[in-house]
């Protein structure tokens, strides 16, 4: 059972993030690459009518951790108190920068949101990269000073940051080199993947310019990924021991370069959807490979007092776990269902939904 | 210890009561909106598609405020009251789940086909993805308050020798006698506030002559619901509630009815009075002897037991907050009621859109159904109090053991900051939508 809602969850999860990814993405490029105020528009309407259902997979993760999964819940929450707080104010930031652009017709009004919606955007993406690398990282449950738990064993708190900004130290921060990294990884390879989404869904002047900025940073997203892979070993010394033992998982890394690669090719694509696909592809590869390297594990415990939390030391029990996979099935059918009238409804390419005008 | 349940509690009230400003508007309004399209689908009289339109974008911009501030809510649960969700994520994590995957997704898919899909569907989808918002919102209600009414009188659970409150009937949680009223009371209140606000703002356009069709539909409207509401918020759903407290919840049930001494010949109703928990007595007070005996129980001379009846270490934490929020919320529903009576009378005469002075009552009464509401919630949460979990977990005993006091307070300060904004923004936007006014068309 509890194996069931873990791949539940790490399936909501890779969905939002590409979903909600591209958002951020588009947002990115917003922030850096859209002068004209008809770029501009472009790309708020292909992400107009989606955004809020993006975000609605965040919600419904954070109900099925809570339900499946509530003593990490409650821990990891508790534990990452700031970070979290904060991608909440930066949530609300990007969905009135999104909604309010074109609510007044004024040029000033106008860039306040622009900036509302470009900054939150790339915060949020970083934010989420940071936020993998600290799962990956591990924390210090049960608050160990001298081998000696502070609080109770799967209880933590972390700071956003410590002076040596080292992922190594006693006390660690959110913000360290090995997070940072990975919040860079974050942020370029969620401006990619917008401006896929972009090339996908609209026909602008920007789109020829968007697919070289896509090869350039694809280069960069290259060089980022093999860096993370050769210090990787620093943070977690044994990254590949589930992929020996099974070793169809390496499908995921598999999957991962798949797109990483393919990415090169964007300039000669035919159809404007391919781009999408194989930045999708890398962000399932990528996330599914980071967490199956570090499984059974949730959040890994960086001292030898506390065991880490997995996902059978945190579960609800079996009763709760069973029932609820009736009514979740029928949702997810119902969840399905939704998705294919929504896209189907706003399908093609969305320059002429002047979203948000009244 | 004492600072960090205080800025936990400050935070979570205060955000909870800025996110329902949002909701209860939206999920009353839906039903209107539903209302006036399936007018329009009957009549193809233009107007009351127009009208739907006006009031779509009221609903939008609200729509988007509760979400926005709506997900900081569920966050919160973990990130302030983690030792709670630990320990009853496994129950009450079910229905949160459920309002997720059952109404968010519903809401948020076709909220957007409805605001944008109205040309490319035509009138009868357009109908339907506006009656399946209004059902992804009311549904939204029913699994929060299913799990509120687990939080007031806890149902198919058992305790895990670890403390751990584990789930054993998952229907307990939907069959708990505690939900049904408190879902219908809570839907009849969002009601009120959506025919109010309808109201208020077709009365602002009469004494404008600004709309002037629209200003009479909207005051016909929203009175005609405002009177069903008002009624059926008072009797009987507010009735059931009331009696559901006298019987699970005894001492609050005194508390917020500001009876401190039992009388054996049947209770006096307080109507106005301010409670002196140190001397355990009520100053100045108004009241009409032996009316909440019959309310309660039927019959004029049965005993309802008095605070002095009870332990100290059992009373509700903040007493005269909670009969205060109590009297304001039954006070304001007694003036709803009045005046919907008196407006719907005059409806009837034909007379309503002359008589100024109640469109001025109209207009003005706008905050009073926030207030109501708001005090209702208060009501329920400051009656439940000190317990989390009414007699299984103490509020002090659910708070997050590693987030201290001063981390709290920064981010219930960064809350205030941004609430703030957004109040002003909203405000503005909607102020610039009520001014326009609804846009007549001819689709026929």
């Amino acid at each position: 059972m509890e194996l069931f809602w873990y791949i539940v969850l790490m399936t909501m999860f890779t969905i939002y993030i590409i979903l909600d990814g591209y958002d951020f993405g588009a947002g990115i490029i917003h922030l850096f690459f859209a002068k004209k105020e008809k770029d501009k528009k472009a790309i708020t309407s292909a992400i107009g009518p989606f955004w809020d259902a993006n975000e609605v997979w965040l919600i419904a993760i954070g109900g099925v951790l809570f339900f499946a999964f509530p003593t990490l819940y409650a821990a990891a929450f508790s534990g990452f108190y700031l970070p979290l707080i904060m991608i909440l104010w930066l949530l609300i930031f990007r969905a009135i920068g999104i909604e309010l652009r074109g609510e007044i017709n004024n040029q000033m009004w106008k860039s306040i949101w622009d900036k509302s919606f470009g900054i939150a955007s790339l915060l949020l993406a970083l934010f989420f990269g940071i936020a993998l690398g600290n799962i990956v990282r591990g924390v210090n449950l049960g608050m160990v000073t001298d081998g000696v738990s502070a609080q109770e064993p799967h209880y933590f708190f972390l700071p956003l940051w410590n002076p040596s900004f080292s992922p190594q130290a006693e006390h660690l921060g959110i913000i360290d080199w090995f997070t940072l990294m990975l919040g860079v990884v974050g942020v370029v390879t969620l401006a990619i993947h917008g401006a896929n989404w972009i090339i996908f869904k609209t026909n602008s002047d920007l789109n020829q310019k968007l697919k070289k900025v896509v090869f350039k940073l694809n280069f960069v997203l290259l060089t980022l990924v093999i860096i993370s892979l050769l210090t990787w070993h620093s943070i977690e010394p044994k990254p590949f021991h589930n992929f020996m033992d099974h070793p169809w998982l390496w499908i995921f890394p598999l999957i991962a370069f798949t797109g990483l690669f393919g990415l090169f090719k964007v300039k000669s694509f035919k159809r404007d959807g391919l781009g999408f696909l194989f930045s999708s592809m890398f962000l399932l590869g990528g996330l599914a490979s980071t967490v199956t390297s570090i499984f059974p594990n949730l959040l890994p415990s960086t001292n030898e007092v506390n065991p880490s939390l997995t996902l059978y030391n945190v579960a609800a029990d079996q009763y709760g776990l069973t029932v609820g996979v009736y009514w979740f099935v029928i949702a997810a059918i119902l969840v399905g269902v939704y998705i294919f009238v929504q896209y189907s409804v706003f399908k093609g390419k969305m320059d002429d939904a002047s979203y948000g005008e009244h | 210890m004492e600072d960090m349940l205080f800025y936990d509690r400050m935070q979570f009230a205060f955000t909870i009561t800025f996110h329902y400003l949002f909701p209860q508007l939206t999920m009353g309004l839906s039903l209107m909106i539903v209302y006036f399209k399936w007018k329009f689908l009957r009549t193809k009289i233009d107007k009351y598609n127009d009208a739907a339109k006006f009031w779509m974008k009221i609903f939008a911009l609200n729509f988007a405020m509760g979400v926005v501030t709506g997900i900081p809510m569920e966050f919160q649960f973990g990130t302030n009251w983690a030792k709670f969700s630990e320990l009853t994520g496994g129950i009450i994590g079910q229905t949160l789940a459920m309002e997720g995957m059952f109404s968010f997704f519903l809401e948020s898919s076709f909220l957007g086909l409805f605001l944008f899909g109205e040309k490319l569907m035509g009138q009868k989808l357009h109908f339907l993805t506006g009656f399946l918002v209004f059902l992804g919102s009311w549904a939204s209600g029913y699994l929060i308050i299913a799990t509120h009414s687990w939080m007031q009188y806890p149902v198919g659970y058992e305790i895990l020798e670890n403390g751990k409150y584990v789930l054993n009937n998952f229907g307990a949680l939907f069959s708990n006698p505690w939900l049904m009223p408190a879902f219908l009371h809570n839907q009849m209140g969002s009601v009120i506030t959506s025919s109010f606000v309808m109201a208020a703002i077709g009365a602002f356009y009469l004494l404008n002559n600004k709309h002037s069709d629209f200003g009479k539909l909207f005051v016909k409207t929203g009175v005609i619901f405002g009177l069903f509401a008002s009624i059926l918020v008072a009797f009987p759903t507010g009735d059931w509630i009331a009696k559901n407290v006298a019987e699970h919840q005894p001492v609050t049930f005194a508390a917020m009815e500001g009876i401190f001494e039992t009388e054996e010949e049947g209770s006096e109703i307080i109507l106005i009075g301010q409670p002196d928990t140190e001397n355990k007595k009520l100053d100045n007070k108004i009241a009409v002897p032996n009316v909440l005996s019959f309310l309660t129980y039927q019959r004029w001379d049965a005993k309802i037991e008095g605070l002095n009846e009870f332990d100290q270490s059992v009373y509700p934490t903040n007493i005269p907050g909670l009969y205060y929020a109590y009297h304001i919320m039954v006070g304001l529903g007694t003036i709803f009621i009045a005046l919907m009576l008196i407006a719907a009378v005059q409806l009837f005469r034909k007379r309503l859109y002359k008589t100024k002075w109640i469109l001025w009552t109209l207009m003005f009464m706008l905050p009073f159904p926030y207030i109501a509401n708001t005090t209702g919630w208060y009501t329920a949460e400051l009656g439940r109090q000190p317990w989390l979990v009414y007699n299984l977990l103490r509020t002090a005993d659910g708070i997050s053991p590693t987030v201290s006091s001063g981390n709290t307070l920064f981010t219930l300060l960064g809350f205030i900051g941004l609430y703030l904004l957004l109040g002003l923004l909203f405000l503005m936007l909607a102020g610039k939508i009520i001014n326009k006014g609804p846009e007549t068309s001819k689709l026929n």
